[in-house]
């Protein structure tokens, strides 16, 4: 058995969700190779060399693999799995392995098994269903298993002490049915959300924009955390999009999450309860939120954050 | 113009489900059904285009059983010209429906299919993007944007951290995401006008397309709960907690 992993990157650096799919590939048992398809990104295939476990890291360059569209990325995936080669594709549940990899199943004509947080055996894992309320074993039964990564499932692999081959391959041609305009990535000093190891998020209840900033940002200032927030925070202009934790938007498992003004919406809570350490500040004692939360304070936060961040020092 | 909207009836998304007691799958006995929700912004997606002049016609498409045509008449009364069923009460898998849709898609030829990035019951996100791929067609997920120019669709995609904007050529298919638009709410006049706009019944025989499920479910658990921690009585508490108990901070 081999199994392919298809790298997360933007053509600088490998993302850690690289890592914690390695993991699931790892438990899946067999030799593991890792794909990188980018443009100019021989560092990500230097980096994807040094994890531990893997054996051969293949790197297909060309500048119409840059933006990794669906188009492509599927068709270099295709080129590798001809001939039965692997036996599984696995690729981070990211906005790209969610695009990318059911074309790759599609075209090989075998399911694919999504979201996966724990494999039990070679071709049974578990997922969730109806927004994490329930958990499917599931068995697949095609010759390919093709499936997406809940990265916060697997712990992740180390990023250093492994030295595999790194083979250059051929790009696949340009489909050229689809083109990249622009990016807009929202700019920030902070760790990345869905990596972050704390994470201060904020709800309605701080009331406006303004109160949002000016609260939580010198609070994950002192403690190194991500900002993120509920889906009202973020339907009300409070923060872009991105920041919204929960089943439409990221799921998070920080070792702290600290939950600011958030009642905690079941839709919430499915992004959010497999955090090591929750903490939730809302004036609601009746909150949802507190049937989660490790440690619980009723109070109101307009005081309570400004006293927090003081007793943190 | 033509766009073909895919539309799935779900358990409907104020309902906690609850898993039964012989682990089988979740009990959905008299519980509530509705469009799935991203399926709808779907439908008022499609009916935007069609108001902007753009579109000349709406075929709204489900796959299930035979009460999904409830869910097609809901697309309808969106605004959706007519619909197809194709009617089983199979288990329907992403794959078997990529392929009944391939198979309408060939009968209608349509210049823009849009789905939902997902439905709200098996969560699985993959329809969309196997359609496109069976069919040898450009795609754009999680849309939050959608223009039309020129044979091209210009779809702007919530993506990891911020937008992507792309250029897909047509015939597309486009998934939907959250905040593409804001379904408007269906009035009397126009569900009572949706009863008389023609559905067409198919089986999946009646378009070749095999639709055995791939996948297994062995068992469907209650997912582990977190039981409630302690309340602390004010940030001092709070502070001396994260720092010496949880050793967080």
């Amino acid at each position: 058995m081999t199994i392919l992993v298809i790298a997360e990157h933007d053509n600088l650096s490998l993302k850690a969700a690289t890592l914690n799919t390695v993991a699931a590939a790892l438990l899946c048992g067999g030799d593991v190779h890792i794909l990188i398809a980018g443009y100019q990104a021989d560092a990500v295939a230097q980096a994807a060399s040094q994890i531990p476990g893997v054996s051969k890291v293949i790197h297909a360059d060309a500048p119409h693999l840059q933006y990794q569209l669906g188009e492509n990325l599927a068709e270099q995936i295709l080129a590798l799995t001809a001939g039965s080669a692997y036996s599984h594709v696995l690729a981070p549940a990211t906005a790209i392995g969610k695009n990318t990899l059911p074309r790759v199943a599609a075209k090989l004509d075998v399911a694919q098994v999504s979201d996966i947080m724990k494999v039990i055996s070679a071709d049974t894992f578990e997922r969730p269903i109806y927004a994490g309320n329930a958990i499917a074993t599931v068995q697949s039964g095609d010759p390919i298993k093709v499936i997406t990564v809940r990265t916060t499932g697997f712990d992740p692999v180390a990023n250093a002490g492994g030295n595999a081959v790194i083979e250059k391959i051929s790009a696949v041609a340009d489909s050229a049915i689809s083109a990249f305009i622009s990016k807009e990535i929202n700019q920030s000093d902070r760790p990345e959300l869905s990596a972050a190891k704390v994470v201060v998020s904020g709800g309605r209840g701080l009331g406006s924009a303004e109160k949002y900033h000016e609260l939580l940002e010198p609070l994950a200032d002192k403690l190194g955390a991500a900002l993120g927030a509920s889906r009202a925070a973020v339907d009300a202009g409070y923060v872009p999009n991105d920041y919204q934790v929960g089943q439409t938007g990221k799921i998070v498992a920080p070792q702290l999450y600290i939950a600011v003004g958030i009642s905690g919406a079941i839709q919430h809570l499915a992004g959010m309860k497999d955090s090591k350490i929750i903490v939730a500040i809302n004036k609601d004692a009746d909150a949802p939120i507190f049937g989660v939360a490790d440690y619980g304070l009723v109070a109101d936060l307009f005081t309570a954050i400004p006293e927090l961040i003081s007793e943190l020092g | 113009m033509k766009i073909l909207v895919a539309v799935k009836r779900v358990v409907d998304y104020n309902v906690k489900v609850r898993v039964k007691s012989d682990q089988s799958g979740v009990d959905i006995a008299n519980v509530k059904m509705s469009m799935n929700p991203f399926d709808e912004i779907a439908v008022e997606e499609a009916v935007r285009l069609k108001e902007a002049g753009l579109v000349s016609e709406i075929i709204a498409v489900s796959c299930g059983s035979t009460q999904s045509q409830e869910t097609i008449r809901t697309a309808m009364a969106i605004g959706a010209d007519r619909g197809i069923l194709v009617e089983t009460e199979a288990e329907l898998q992403p794959l078997a429906v990529a392929k009944l849709l391939k198979a309408i898609v060939g009968k209608e030829q349509p210049d823009l299919i849009i789905l939902g990035k997902q439905a709200i019951d098996d969560d699985s996100n993959q329809t969309g993007q196997m359609l496109a791929a069976l069919l040898n067609i450009s795609q754009a997920t999680f849309a939050s944007k959608v223009q039309l120019a020129d044979g091209k669709a210009i779809v702007t995609r919530e993506v990891d951290g911020g937008l992507e904007t792309i250029s897909i050529n047509l015939p597309a298919v486009i998934t939907t995401d959250l905040r593409l638009n804001e379904p408007r709410y269906v009035t009397l006049p126009n569900i009572m006008k949706a009863k008389k706009k023609p559905l067409d019944i198919l089986k999946p025989e009646d378009l070749s397309v095999d639709v055995a499920p791939r996948i297994t479910t062995i068992k469907v658990a209650e997912p582990p709960t977190r039981s409630a921690g302690v309340m602390v009585a004010d940030v001092k508490a709070l502070v001396d907690k994260l720092k010496n108990e949880a050793k967080v901070i």
